[in-house]
């Protein structure tokens, strides 16, 4: 039995070698797949506005045409100005990172170590509001920013962030249920109050978890579309997906320019799946986050 | 919390019972926006488009993801250049990967050149062409198909690799294995991707509103059931009939959980239970 599997295992065959071989083959075309759309779109942004974009054999790496011009004229475009767009999102992201991060470690922090009365009420109520659809709640929410006055704002993509998240509460309660309690003791004993104990016991040590809820946000902020199509009117308030499908629904010609603007919507998210890549992995592996 | 959720919850359902234009004062409508439902043509060919998404992109990006794990799960050098390609799609939005493949999709894009050098003639207009719009979302699908791979990565990993040395011993085929062993030991990781796909093929707005605009493409074609809300509720003003929408949507999906649910014990294995 032993010897059989030993002796397996060390001749490689012919058989072992085609498949690997047949292994690689699909590993390639897959990739080819996955990265020949992009090359495709680079090469498209960095076209000059007369070159043909659908040549006879598509062009799917940059060859002769490098206008990285198109970039700036993109981003600087007096009629979609990028540039502002791109502030507007990355200061919406930026305080939706601040607010979920600070409110829900405070809250799940709370949840995992303070003793009060209707904890574990309050806890079920929080998950039970995990179950309730986003659909159900965009148009009495839209009412709710309206009669307040904030139709028309950023304030209603940013407020409800510092009001906590059910889901990441949730992560972060876990966490700090998963850490020793010995050394927020001794940090008492040691005369720190509540609030010393949580900013310089707890806080740094839930850093991983509180890392992967910032690039949760992060991509759920950057990549929203539909919030911000609901509550900003104004131009100059746009976020970069709007700016995008605007593009897009008025039907300009200038396909280089549209391409440009795409890449530099992807990039930061791109960037960041580069920098995060293992707890983002890890982080959709054991949350199970749709893409 | 309850400011933001569990009141406005109680809102929604009160709004679709009136026929509130923002404008105008909500007058108590009574259960009129249901009823209508069951006659606007533009409801059933939302439902229609939507229920048609979901019931053959999920089988297809189920399958494809759980292929791409399966290759992923080798053991071959070079394997982390591969993953981290096949999860990139993961982390881009849904708005530029649709910008981008209305381009490749268009009736002169990279797609149907490729087709025509194949030798097929004349290949669909995709999303013009009412009767592919549907296919070409499907196939923007499966570009992105490595969220739900991630998950069945993770749950092939966790199957306890004695399982497959005693298969090998007691020599089963490589066909053999999977069907024994690695396909019942991923059924827990089955149901929740087959849940939040299911969940997310109903949920369809940013794909929609970029290849078929905010009408939903030629014909309908891609009036997603969130876009036709969407539409309703502020496109149109209509808040009570976008309202009752929602919640038409909402016990829909509710239903279709619960009847997923209801027969996972039946397929789904359970550690605790074999023991």
């Amino acid at each position: 039995m032993t010897l059989q599997t030993i002796g397996r295992r060390r001749r490689p065959g012919t058989r072992t070698i085609a498949w690997r071989a047949v292994a690689y083959v699909a590993l390639i075309a897959m990739s080819a797949t996955i990265l020949l759309p992009l090359g495709w779109m680079l090469t498209t942004a960095l076209k000059p506005d007369f070159a043909p974009v659908f040549t006879p054999t598509p062009q799917w790496f940059p060859t002769t045409d490098w206008e990285w011009n198109n970039f700036a004229r993109a981003l600087l475009d007096p009629a979609r100005p990028f540039w502002r767009y791109t502030l507007n999102t990355v200061f919406i992201v930026t305080m939706n990172i601040v607010g979920t991060v600070l409110s829900c470690s405070l809250v799940g922090y709370a949840f995992a170590r303070l003793r009060f009365r209707g904890r574990e009420t309050l806890f079920a109520i929080l998950i039970i509001t995990m179950l309730i659809p986003w659909q159900a709640l965009l148009i009495p929410q839209f009412l709710l920013f309206y009669n307040l006055g904030w139709y028309g704002t950023m304030l209603p993509l940013i407020v409800p962030s510092f009001f906590g998240n059910a889901f990441f509460i949730f992560l972060i309660r876990q966490y700090i249920r998963s850490i020793p309690v010995e050394l927020e003791l001794a940090a008492r004993i040691d005369g720190c109050n509540q609030w010393q104990v949580f900013r310089h016991i707890v806080l740094p040590l839930i850093r991983p978890v509180l890392m992967v809820c910032a690039v949760f946000v992060f991509l759920d902020s950057w990549n929203d579309l539909l919030g911000p199509l609901v509550y900003l009117i104004r131009d100059e308030d746009f976020t970069v997906a709007i700016g995008i499908a605007n593009m897009v629904t008025s039907r300009e010609p200038h396909l280089n320019l549209l391409m440009a603007a795409n890449l530099i919507m992807m990039i930061p998210a791109t960037l960041l799946y580069f920098l995060a890549q293992k707890q983002l992995v890890g982080g959709i592996a054991s949350v199970g986050l749709k893409g | 919390m309850a400011v933001f959720t569990v009141g406005p919850i109680i809102g929604s359902l009160v709004i679709s019972f009136t026929d509130w234009n923002l404008l105008s004062e909500p007058g108590w409508v009574g259960l009129d926006n249901y009823a209508r439902l069951a006659t606007d043509p533009e409801f059933i060919n939302a439902v229609n488009v939507t229920v048609t998404y979901v019931i053959f992109g999920v089988p297809i990006f189920q399958v494809t993801g759980l292929l791409v794990a399966l290759l992923l799960n080798l053991v071959l050098p070079g394997m982390r250049i591969f993953r981290t390609i096949m999860f990139l799609p993961t982390v881009l939005s849904g708005v530029a990967v649709a910008v981008l493949w209305q381009q490749l999709l268009s009736s002169e894009g990279a797609v149907n050149q490729i087709l025509r050098m194949l030798g097929i003639a004349n290949p669909p207009a995709w999303l013009t062409s009412p009767g592919w719009a549907i296919p070409a979302v499907i196939v923007i699908g499966v570009w992105g198909v490595g969220a739900g791979a991630i998950i069945y990565l993770a749950g092939l990993q966790n199957v306890p690799p004695q399982l497959y040395e005693q298969a090998t011993i007691d020599g089963a085929g490589p066909i053999r294995t999977f069907f024994a062993i690695t396909l019942p030991m991923l059924t827990p990781t089955l149901l929740f991707t087959v849940l939040t796909g299911i969940i997310g093929a109903f949920q369809v707005f940013d794909m929609a509103f970029i290849l078929g605009g905010p009408k939903g493409g030629v014909g309908g074609s891609l009036s997603f059931y969130l876009l036709y809300v969407w539409g309703q509720a502020f496109g149109n003003g209509r808040l009570g009939y976008a309202s009752a929408l929602s919640w038409v949507f909402v016990i829909a999906c509710a239903v279709v959980v619960i009847l997923i649910l209801r027969t996972a014990d039946r397929w789904v294995f359970d550690e605790s239970e074999s023991r």
